[in-house]
């Protein structure tokens, strides 16, 4: 008699079944991941649209089997409030990282928090340009050695790491803003909940939500992928804090 | 059918899943893929209690987990 097996886990049916371009060790590959175990999850594979930033997941719409559209460099989130008002029945998401969303693109998610249209926002914040060879980000931590602060980053010359949460939780127009860490299993766990806590409240039309993404990018970050994970536990959670910063009534 | 199934083709041998694995049964193997990575492997079926660690933290979803089912 054959074995009866049953299953724990399986590639979700919203992946396209693709080897993804992502360096080895490369959490981008992690956020996706829960990307497409939500969107199975919740049902929204028909109506949802992702909108893909410039940086290493500029091919992200490859990997998904829902419709994608690709912005122009930090202006997802324009792009996704477009796409929400003419398209109102949609789930319209937005993948940036940090130089695309707190860099060139700071002035359209600030604004797009303000406005607090029902769009939510996945943001990987790994410390670094990844795509270009590791030049200095606004999330370049203090004192942390890039391409263009081979001395490492100083408060004189480069200003100060932006904590971007923090920033639009001060904000009126968003529903849900946190901070989560794809280095453990526990906080993947956590962060899957807190992207599901994101979808809800676009999905159920409160406002505006935000997930930032601690994540490593080991090759130019020049360590292993399982030292980038300790970093990332000992000297980017002190400065960048977990949690949740704003959860308005409603979202769960 | 194996509990764990590692997908060889799509693992870069980054090693996070072994760093996780509470009952240390992942190992990387000595062969190459098609890509030139030397995928991770299970050295123990049995083993694997099926948490679901390696799941979580692989960035290419190279991993699928299975139970059997109690009689």
């Amino acid at each position: 008699m054959a074995e009866q097996m049953k299953v724990i886990y399986e590639r979700p049916k919203s992946w396209a079944n693709k080897v993804t371009h992502y360096c080895p060790g490369c959490t981008h590959g992690v956020a996706h991941r829960l990307i497409a175990e939500l969107v199975d999850e919740m049902d929204l594979l028909d109506k949802t649209i992702g909108v893909w930033p410039v940086g290493c997941s500029v091919l992200g719409y490859d990997y998904f089997d829902f419709d994608s559209v690709e912005a122009a460099h930090g202006r997802a989130p324009a792009m996704a409030t477009g796409i929400k008002v003419t398209n109102p029945d949609n789930f319209v998401f937005t993948y940036q990282g940090d130089g695309d969303l707190a860099s060139i693109g700071m002035a359209e998610i600030v604004h797009a928090a303000a406005r607090g249209w029902p769009i939510t926002a996945i943001f990987i914040n790994n410390g670094n340009y990844g795509m270009t060879g590791g030049q200095m980000a606004p999330t370049t931590l203090l004192g942390q050695k890039t391409t263009t602060s081979p001395l490492g980053r100083t408060p004189q010359d480069n200003g100060f790491p932006i904590r971007v949460a923090e920033m639009l939780a001060q904000l009126d127009g968003p529903a849900y803003i946190a901070r989560v860490s794809l280095d453990s299993p526990v906080n993947i766990r956590k962060a899957k909940s807190a992207m599901r806590k994101a979808f809800n409240a676009q999905i159920r039309g409160i406002g505006f939500s935000l997930v930032e993404c601690l994540s490593t990018c080991p090759t130019n970050w020049r360590l292993t992928p399982v030292e980038s994970m300790e970093r990332v536990r000992k000297e980017v959670m002190p400065y960048f804090p977990l949690g949740e910063f704003k959860v308005v009534e409603g979202v769960l | 059918m194996e509990r764990v199934s590692i997908d060889e083709q799509r693992c870069k041998s980054c090693g996070l899943c072994i760093s996780v694995c509470p009952v240390k049964i992942l190992i990387i193997s000595d062969r190459l893929n098609a890509r030139g990575f030397r995928p991770a492997q299970c050295t123990d079926q049995d083993k694997c209690t099926s948490c679901g660690s390696c799941v979580l933290v692989c960035p290419d979803i190279a991993i699928e987990l299975h139970r059997e089912v109690k009689a």
